[in-house]
């Protein structure tokens, strides 16, 4: 079918530039021409236009904007992966609870889960990361602190569904411990939307630390991140565009990966979706 | 952080805002000629909180409170105290009492006359803790404010204070209005201000713009710009583009911004830019309670080994000066003569040396009794500037093998957990530098304690003695020796290593006539700027 | 209905407990506090005049009982007074109100009336090249940050070519305009942020309603209208695109949150004074007070959101009544 290959299309060309994305973070010591913290500080070595010497010519302190990014794309993918693991952890550990035991645990949980949908999460984060101060830790942990609710609800639904069904019973009439099933049985058949999600989460948590960078409360200078080159960029906006560019190209193209991946991901495992084709 | 860089960049640049030399025998256009024409619109980062003068603590507050109030004094645009609403003064022989004598001829703007008891409600209100006053302790000496008629008024103090003729330079409130508010701080007066000033209150959109108008019945002459309008602009980046395109007609640059945005044919023709040695410097200081410090020569050799002139020429493109001591660069208190520690990175080993610190085991970092010479340099999250500059010193004492670690953290977290417990090795920071030379605060030993300004903990027994010998001394000949001496000493102790004072970076728009850069910056002569007839822009 | 109402009212009460504790406990067990920020290394400010400033607004007091302070006031929706320049919150936060929900109120229409369309037609036509150039248009508007999109179309409109204003919402001459020039200024003055907000807003819905599109087409409702042999129009537009469009009205509700967190960056780039600026100058400086009051705020009006959202289902589906559970 058309759209079935379209979605692989789109899957792999997503795939491909989180390959491409995270190899060069892994292996940017390697690959990057210069030091991404060596400077140049003399009239001529600032603000150097892209050239075969500068890939992506200098910034405002004489480095290689080039080295930055591919030393960048490990602060940025690490941020994104990173905070998605811990969504990950604290949303299937409540989820499956709260679907698993259903009754108040279920209802203190998803009370709890109301306050943090209603609350805009970046305030939240931004208070978090002001008041204890910017680091790369504190951007991770707190992202991962506060993008957890979504997949809570969806991990729930499933548990929901799943622990009526009968190798459910019957695994609790073997008197198999609870933790062993909600772990060993009833996970894994409601990870599908998980990978989804989180797929999505990297994304956003990518975004979310580059607009933290705009706000001066993302991953501190001197060490690159896409958002703070992007960030230090901005007032070169015509002078050096180079300096805005490639980091927003960077960002746009990952995020944008991570989306058609994850919504790709999405249409085929979808059941409602999968069943008819 | 912003909030950090307006902290302690700030404040009392704002008395060297407004002041006026009036001269009558030059006919200028438009000033003196009782037709204010046209708008100038400032650009600013943040608004402004609070106007009433002694409560404000942020540079758009006070900017705007200078153009509202007067004070008894200000400074003139050579940076030396002169009246404003005080015609003279006199100081008894012992120096404890002050008398000034007041203008006649001015009124509030609502038409009242302004009085001595004006002038002593004010400081009855600084000096009252209830209304919160942040500068009440550069008023805790007075001891008794006496109007002696309408127009004398003096100010006896427990003991000769000389930088008191600066400090009351605060802008004076009208008592006819306040007398009896319950409190000044929450009342309508202070969102809807009332002065003696160049400009009165016209409107104020939270978040947006505040617009003052001419005051055409100023005592000082009618001021040639109608109205003053400061604009908020939150992203500096934008506020480039809005100067620009003409949405303001002034903004304060970045170093980027003036040396390489500025060429454009757009900029050219219609901004002018200017520069200006900021009141304000920039150092590394030594944790002297840190056995790493304790030595002298570990200072200087440190001090020898940071190029000054590069860290200036990268981190400011230039647009700053090189510093040796803690006073008013341009301010007869400086000692020009005094030479610092020019780059020698040669001497700077030669010390180490001698302090016993070489590289015994061949991995490129000093070491002395198996120690390795190697700290953290902290400074606050937020200025580009520090962060920058610690950068770079950070390369330039690998050069002779210091090991230095940086660590920025957050303004407030910085002051709690390190500078204000002592819990640092070095720090980068600013300090503002005040017109008055007075430096108790920072280098007296007895500021040392803990949440002291002296958070380097240095102690020098004749530097002690002149600070004290200087605070009370009015005689400025005097006062330049005594300052010239703390000067040498203080660098020859080299407890701060001193970069650099950044210049200001002001930019105008071109239809405004009448700009003369001073040490006192530009803004001292606003109601002296004008625009040409042809040239107005905003009409009504 | 009016059950529901109620209900859902009271269920707001232990949601904002909830809240102002993270947000006090955040606040308050870092270091660092309001006074340092503000006067911290400043010779002109003596010790003694920050301990009275911390007395002055009870900063003293331990953290339980700050809170039981904020709780009391709050009952009688005294929200205190601004650390910063001592107005109430509750002024503070009413003058930035209203910009903020403009911005808002015609960049949600402004989504929606560009979301569902390009989504539904994405669904009609699924796999065609139309459905792949917005596909890839509206990820594209999602995966850009969008302060950089901001400033770029700050550039280009604002500065080069200079069709739209740089920034701001009403310029300081607007009272000496006429209130016609006055309305069409603000028209203008909101076109840049209103884009920007919307573009990377439109992903969320349009692929909802691609995807509801999608689901409904296969209901067999449909497949018996065509069967019945109506028009291919009148199969799409009364009976398609009216499922389709029912769940599509809860996700409204959600993105409410999303378009406030955008609001502290866009605001501060184009000098909007809502709510979000204020938010975030108030969290650089510590405005205990006036923080707690925009958190409150902007819970409330996410509360407000979800409430119509849901309202709205129940009156576009007659299936649903609400509180009937």
């Amino acid at each position: 079918m058309t759209s079935f290959t379209l979605t692989m299309k789109r899957i792999i060309f997503g795939i491909f530039i989180i390959a491409v994305m995270t190899l060069t973070a892994v292996f940017a010591p390697l690959v990057a021409p210069y030091d991404p913290l060596e400077m140049d500080l003399s009239p001529e070595g600032r603000l150097k236009p892209p050239s075969p010497e500068h890939f992506f010519g200098t910034d405002n302190l004489g480095r290689d904007v080039f080295s930055r990014m591919l030393y960048g794309a490990r602060i940025s993918l690490s941020v994104g992966f990173i905070a998605v693991i811990i969504s990950v952890c604290i949303g299937i550990l409540l989820g499956g609870l709260s679907g698993y035991y259903g009754g108040r645990v279920d209802a203190l949980i998803m009370r709890f889960v109301e306050v943090m949908y209603c609350f805009p999460t970046f305030f939240l984060i931004m208070m978090v990361i002001t008041f204890l101060g910017p680091s790369i830790v504190n951007v991770m942990v707190v992202i991962g602190l506060t993008s957890w609710p979504g997949l809570c609800r969806l991990v729930r639904a499933e548990f929901l569904s799943l622990r009526e069904r009968d190798f459910v019973s019957s695994a609790k009439v073997q008197g198999i411990p609870d933790r062993r099933i909600i772990f060993r049985h009833i996970l894994p058949n409601a990870m599908a939307p998980v990978y989804v999600s989180a797929t999505l989460s990297v994304g956003a948590a990518i975004l979310v630390e580059s607009a933290l960078s705009f706000l001066g409360l993302g991953v501190q200078i001197p060490r690159p991140s896409w958002g703070n080159i992007l960030t230090a960029g901005k007032n070169y906006l015509d002078y050096a565009w180079w300096l805005t560019f490639f980091p927003g190209i960077a960002i746009l193209l990952t995020v944008l990966s991570f989306n058609l991946v994850g919504e790709g991901l999405r249409e085929l495992l979808d059941p409602r979706l999968r069943k008819r084709k | 952080m912003r909030g950090a860089e307006r902290v302690f960049l700030c404040w009392k640049r704002s008395l060297a805002f407004l002041s006026v030399a009036f001269f009558l025998g030059i006919d200028l256009p438009g000033y003196g000629a009782a037709v204010p024409r046209d708008s100038y619109v400032a650009g600013g980062i943040s608004d402004a909180r609070v106007l009433i003068p002694f409560l404000a603590d942020d540079t758009a507050s006070s900017s705007i409170c200078e153009l509202i109030f007067n004070g008894l004094t200000k400074v003139d645009k050579d940076l030396r105290v002169t009246g404003d609403l005080a015609r003279s003064w006199k100081i008894s022989e012992d120096g404890r009492l002050i008398t000034f004598y007041l203008r006649d001829n001015v009124r509030w703007h609502d038409g009242k006359a302004f009085t001595a008891e004006d002038v002593k409600f004010t400081y009855e209100q600084i000096l009252d803790p209830s209304n919160g006053s942040p500068y009440i302790g550069s008023y805790s000496m007075i001891r008794e404010v006496r109007v002696l008629d309408e127009h004398t008024v003096s100010f006896e103090y427990e003991e000769p204070y000389a930088p008191a003729l600066l400090k009351l330079g605060m802008g004076i409130l009208p008592q006819h209005i306040l007398r009896g508010a319950e409190d000044i701080r929450s009342s309508d007066f202070a969102t809807r201000p009332v002065g003696t000033g160049p400009y009165r209150f016209g409107r104020w959109k939270n978040g947006e713009y505040i617009v003052l108008e001419a005051n055409r019945d100023y005592f000082e002459g009618v001021p040639g710009i109608k109205r003053y309008v400061y604009r908020i602009i939150p992203d500096q980046a934008v506020a480039f583009l809005e100067l620009v395109s003409g949405g303001v007609d002034s903004v304060a640059l970045s170093p980027y911004q003036y040396r390489y945005r500025s060429r454009t044919k757009d900029f050219v023709e219609k901004i002018e830019k200017y520069k200006y040695p900021s009141h304000s410097y920039v150092y590394i200081g030594y944790n002297l309670k840190d056995p790493l410090f304790s030595d002298k020569r570990v200072r200087r050799a440190l001090s020898y080994a940071v190029d000054t002139r590069k860290i200036i020429d990268s981190v400011l493109l230039g647009l700053g000066s090189p510093s040796t001591g803690p006073f008013l660069k341009g301010s007869p208190f400086y000692d020009e003569s005094v030479e610092g520690y020019p780059y020698d990175p040669g001497r700077a080993e030669a010390l180490l040396k001698e302090a016993g610190w070489e590289d015994t085991d061949g991995d490129g970092i000093l070491d002395r009794d198996g120690v390795p010479l190697s700290f953290t340099v902290a400074t606050n999250q937020g200025s580009r500037v520090r962060e920058d500059t610690a950068t770079i010193v950070q390369s330039q004492w690998a050069e002779i093998g210091v090991d230095a670690k940086i660590r920025v953290v957050a303004w407030s977290a910085f002051l709690d957990q390190f500078v204000n417990k002592k819990n640092f090795q070095a720090v980068i920071l600013g300090w503002t530098t005040p017109i008055d030379p007075d430096i108790y605060s920072v280098w007296h030993s007895d500021s040392s304690r803990e949440g002291g300004l002296n958070f380097v903990s240095y102690s020098n027994g004749r530097v002690d003695a002149l600070i004290e010998e200087g605070r009370r001394e009015f005689d400025t000949r005097k006062r330049r020796e005594i300052y010239h001496e703390l000067h040498g000493l203080i660098s020859r102790d080299a407890p701060y290593t001193f970069l650099f004072v950044p210049y200001s970076t002001p930019a105008v728009n071109r239809r405004f006539k009448g700009i003369e850069p001073s040490p006192a910056g530009i803004g001292y002569n606003f109601i002296e700027w004008y625009v040409p007839e042809e040239e107005v822009k905003y009409k009504f | 209905m009016k059950y529901y109402i109620i209900k859902r009212l009271l269920l707001t009460i232990p949601m904002l407990i909830g809240i102002s504790i993270i947000m006090f406990v955040v606040m308050h067990l870092a270091p660092g506090d309001p006074t340092s920020m503000r006067y911290g290394l400043n010779p002109e400010v003596s010790q003694g005049a920050r301990a009275n400033f911390n007395r002055m607004y009870g900063l003293d007091e331990p953290l339980h009982v700050q809170y039981g302070m904020w709780i009391k006031r709050l009952l009688t929706l005294d929200f205190g007074r601004s650390l910063i320049d001592d107005r109430p919150v509750i002024d503070k936060v009413a003058s930035r109100l209203p910009a903020t929900v403009l911005l808002q109120a015609v960049s949600i229409l402004l989504i929606i009336s560009i979301a569902i369309p390009l989504g539904a037609a994405g669904g009609l036509k699924r796999g065609s090249f139309f459905d792949k150039v917005t596909t890839v248009f509206v990820f594209v508007g999602y995966a850009m940050p969008t302060f950089w999109l901001a400033l770029i179309l700050i550039f280009i409109f604002g500065f080069k070519l200079g069709w739209l204003p740089v920034s701001g919402m009403t310029p300081w001459y607007a009272d000496y305009l006429p209130f016609s020039a006055k309305a069409g200024d603000l028209a203008w003055h909101l076109v840049l942020p209103v884009v920007t907000t919307a573009f990377g807003g439109l992903a969320a819905l349009s692929r909802y309603s691609r995807s509801s599109m999608i689901e409904v087409l296969r209901e067999p409702y449909i497949l018996t209208a065509r069967a019945k042999g109506l028009s291919e129009n009148r199969v799409v537009f009364v009976h398609a695109l009216k499922n389709a469009l029912l769940p599509i009205v809860t996700i409204l509700g959600l993105t409410l949150p999303a378009l406030i967190s955008g609001s502290f960056i866009f605001e501060t780039i184009f000098a909007w004074p809502g709510m979000g600026r204020l938010g975030y100058e108030a969290i650089m400086n510590y405005d205990y007070p006036v923080i707690m009051g925009v958190g409150v705020m902007a819970t409330l009006l996410t509360l407000l959101g979800i409430f119509i959202s849901d309202v709205l289902y129940a009156v576009v589906d007659p299936r649903i009544r609400l509180g009937g559970e």
